[in-house]
């Protein structure tokens, strides 16, 4: 077989990866995809190894519940067919590749650097010259935005092409944020520093990359997580997935200038975050996971409190909630507003919430089970309609949904079985595919080790890293003045993408 | 509309009375405090993920401190950390807690620059720029604005344009790519302005500090205000932070007399 069939958060000798030449590689990919909805490209990379560079692509299948991996040498100066040429889900990994490696990608529509990484293969190229698409013409006029914006939030530059009030194009260009995450896990030797590393990806998805990078680590070191690890994990992830939709239904509702809602949604958040502080030290949760660790084991006492929140949350979630869905003058500005199609959903290869909002049945905690998830009987909630609105509704349902899961779990604490051992040595030679259903999506990190089990390459790959495409043309054809809420509704992380 | 009433009766009241004596609930890691335990200094300067530690005697530097708690968790007789949040200063050295410490961390008032009590005491317009912040440290911010911490309720606030500020907030540990367009923002601000640093990374680089892909050159050349420490920062830190910056606690007593 010319690819290897792996599971979420399986360890595997890098040798056992077929090496392909880049023709067969190419096809075997770019085959896996086309007319197969149920797979989708989890992440792309390259590094270098001796004198060229190793490219490896991990193709998730949904229905197998498997991960298809393959490899390809190519040697510095290749100019090599582009996957993208067939498949638009590649373009990003692909620009990504050109940019650390000068790799030439033929056909490709146009190689533009992704964040300009500081180790970027060509430094004559920086962000404040950003080549960027015109359209000529009497009628057009261009709106810059960024990358400082209004509010409090996280850079990136917006370029809208528009006809009077209309959107034609939005260009989006990120890397502001880019820290160089990557290269420092290499550099950073202890486990707790690349466990601190790892929650500082997205400050809003702390338990998410911190949970990958903890399963990533443990399967790499053969280690096996406890129940009361696995139950502190899967209840903080949901306990994450919960505050941070109740915020962004508040942030939706700024923008459309629904006052009650903002302020009622914006102070749920609070009860949900204070409690990760009462259970951890931290709002956002961070020093909460660890690797081969139950930092701060669940107690009873504990237990009470989360129903008691909930007690309190749910009516008073439930009654704005409802009230919001049916305010008409809300409904006027969330239906129809920002679509993006299925087949545009599908073409980009999207996950997540992005692809669940249009129909697609894209959720890591069903398509790659792990941990608690099979026991919980995870149904993924869909929306048909692509729009503000379904993105609206399901964060509605699935703050009730996680809700609901948190209190099953409550239901069976576990014993506190854990006893703190330091993980030893990761595997020497070894290839680990990591992945986790964040709120926003499915968030990936692989890591391949060398002969003394150092690590020689850290890949982390953010939901947004696809769903930004999403963003943009989701406003196209659509007033100027709805991107605030088309952008609150996706609610992108700007440093999980630059890294 | 009756609906909407309803919803306003039922959230009750949301509001935080007084946001210097508030109480923060379960752990939290606030300032710490160092006994004078003898312990094996190597081993707690290595484990600390940020170099934050010092030692002979141990001291941490709450400007490079991540708060993970590590050092606390593993040196319990020696470190412990207490739910004072009220860690901001103006003084970079204040930050650096040494063993026996049991001092609060507070802004000194004589050297606090004149003008800042002058024209920024009742008043305080903000422009916040994030340069490679993990979105932790926005969060916050934005938390002290919410309808519970409700700093608007002391006068600040943060404004969209630079030139509607009178000073920026610096989130993230200057990245390379946000360099330039903070040193735009902040000359955009009119005279007299203020610099104020919020979390670790902007404080110190934190995690990042040697990645290549920062460059701090920035605050070589102007004067930093305020420190506001934490990985985030705490709401209640930001705000008592800048209300003792700008004097304006004893305006507070006026409002919710003790
Ligand atoms: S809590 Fe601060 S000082 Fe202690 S180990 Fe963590 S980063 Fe270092």
């Amino acid at each position: 077989m010319n690819y290897i069939r792996i599971t979420n958060h399986q360890t595997i000798p890098v040798s056992d990866i077929p090496e392909l030449d880049y023709k067969s590689f190419f096809e075997l990919n770019t085959g896996f995809i086309i007319d197969h909805p149920e797979r989708h490209c989890v992440n792309y990379f390259g590094y270098h190894e001796d004198n060229h560079i190793k490219l490896i692509c991990c193709i998730a299948d949904d229905e197998t519940h498997e991960i298809y991996v393959s490899s390809c040498c190519t040697a510095i100066q290749s100019k090599l067919q582009a996957f993208t040429s067939k498949l638009l889900c590649f373009e990003k990994f692909e620009r990504e590749i050109h940019e650390n490696f000068g790799l030439d990608f033929i056909d490709h529509p146009w190689l533009k650097p992704v964040r300009y990484a500081f180790n970027r293969a060509d430094k004559t190229k920086t962000i404040a010259n950003y080549p960027f698409f015109k359209i000529e013409g009497e009628e057009l006029h261009e709106v810059g935005v960024g990358p400082i914006h209004a509010g409090v939030i996280e850079p990136g530059h917006f370029r809208f092409i528009c006809n009077g009030e209309q959107i034609l194009h939005l260009e989006i260009q990120l890397g502001y944020q880019h820290r160089g995450i990557e290269s420092l896990f290499l550099k950073k030797k202890s486990i707790l520093e690349r466990a601190t590393l790892a929650e500082n990806i997205a400050g809003d998805t702390v338990v998410g990359h911190t949970s990958a990078f903890s399963y990533l680590w443990e399967s790499l070191c053969g280690y096996q997580a406890s129940r009361d690890m696995h139950f502190s994990r899967i209840l903080a992830l949901e306990m994450e997935r919960m505050a941070i939709h109740t915020g962004d239904l508040s942030a939706v509702c700024t923008d459309i200038a629904y006052q009650l809602g903002s302020s009622v949604y914006g102070r749920l958040r609070t009860p949900l975050i204070n409690f990760m502080q009462e259970w951890g030290g931290n709002r956002l949760s961070k020093g909460l996971i660890r690797p081969g660790r139950d930092q701060f084991p669940f107690t009873s006492g504990l237990a009470e409190r989360i129903k008691n929140i909930f007690d309190a949350f749910e009516p008073d979630f439930n009654e704005i909630s409802d009230e919001l869905l049916k305010l008409p003058s809300v409904l006027s500005r969330l239906e129809r507003t920002g679509v993006v199609t299925p087949a545009d959903v599908q073409e980009i290869g999207a996950v997540g919430m992005t692809a669940r909002m249009a129909g697609i049945n894209r959720d890591i905690r069903t398509s790659h089970p792990y941990s608690l998830y099979p026991e919980l009987n995870h149904e993924p909630i869909l929306k048909h309609h692509g729009d503000v609105y379904s993105r609206v509704l399901i964060r509605r349902q699935e703050v009730n949904q996680s809700m609901a899961y948190v209190r099953d779990l409550l239901n069976q604490l576990p014993e506190q079985t854990t006893t703190n051992t330091e993980l030893g040595k990761p595997k020497a030679n070894s290839f680990t595919l990591s992945m986790i259903e964040g709120w926003r999506g499915e968030i990936c990190h692989c890591a391949i080790t060398n002969e003394k089990g150092d690590l020689v390459l850290y890949k982390i790959k953010d939901p947004s890293f696809h769903n930004w495409l999403a963003l943009a043309l989701s406003v196209r054809n659509n007033e100027i003045s709805d991107f605030p809420i088309c952008n609150k509704s996706f609610n992108l992380s700007y440093s999980g993408h630059d890294l | 509309m009756f609906d909407n009433l309803k919803i306003v009766f039922h959230q009750g009241k949301q509001f935080i009375p007084d946001v210097t004596t508030a109480k923060v609930p379960g752990i939290y890691r606030g300032r710490p405090i160092i006994s004078g335990v003898q312990v094996n200094e190597a081993e707690l300067q290595g484990l600390c993920p940020a170099n934050a530690i010092a030692t002979k005697p141990v001291s941490i530097d709450l400007g490079k401190c991540t708060f993970c708690g590590e050092c606390a968790l593993r040196f319990p007789e020696k470190i412990t950390f207490t739910t004072d949040y009220k860690i901001s200063t103006n003084e970079r050295e204040r930050l650096i807690i040494k063993e026996g410490d049991e001092k609060p961390v507070e802004v000194n008032p004589e050297t606090v620059r004149r003008e800042i009590h002058q024209v920024f005491g009742r008043s305080l317009k903000l422009r916040q720029v994030s340069a490679g912040g993990d979105n932790s440290c926005e969060w916050e911010l934005n938390a002290a604005i919410n309808v519970q911490f409700d700093m608007g309720r002391f006068g600040i606030e943060f404004v969209a344009s630079p030139r509607h500020a009178d000073g920026i907030v610096i989130t993230g540990p200057i990245t390379e790519n946000m360099a330039e367009p903070l040193r735009i923002a902040y000359d955009a601000v009119p005279d007299p302005k203020i610099i104020v640093l919020v979390g670790t990374d902007a404080i110190s680089g934190g995690l990042f500090a040697d990645s290549p892909a920062i460059d701090r050159g920035f605050l070589d050349q102007y004067p930093v205000d305020l420190y506001i420490p934490g990985n985030p920062a705490h709401p209640l830190t930001i705000i008592n932070g800048l209300l003792d910056l700008t004097r304006k606690k004893e305006l507070i007593r006026l409002i919710h007399p003790v």
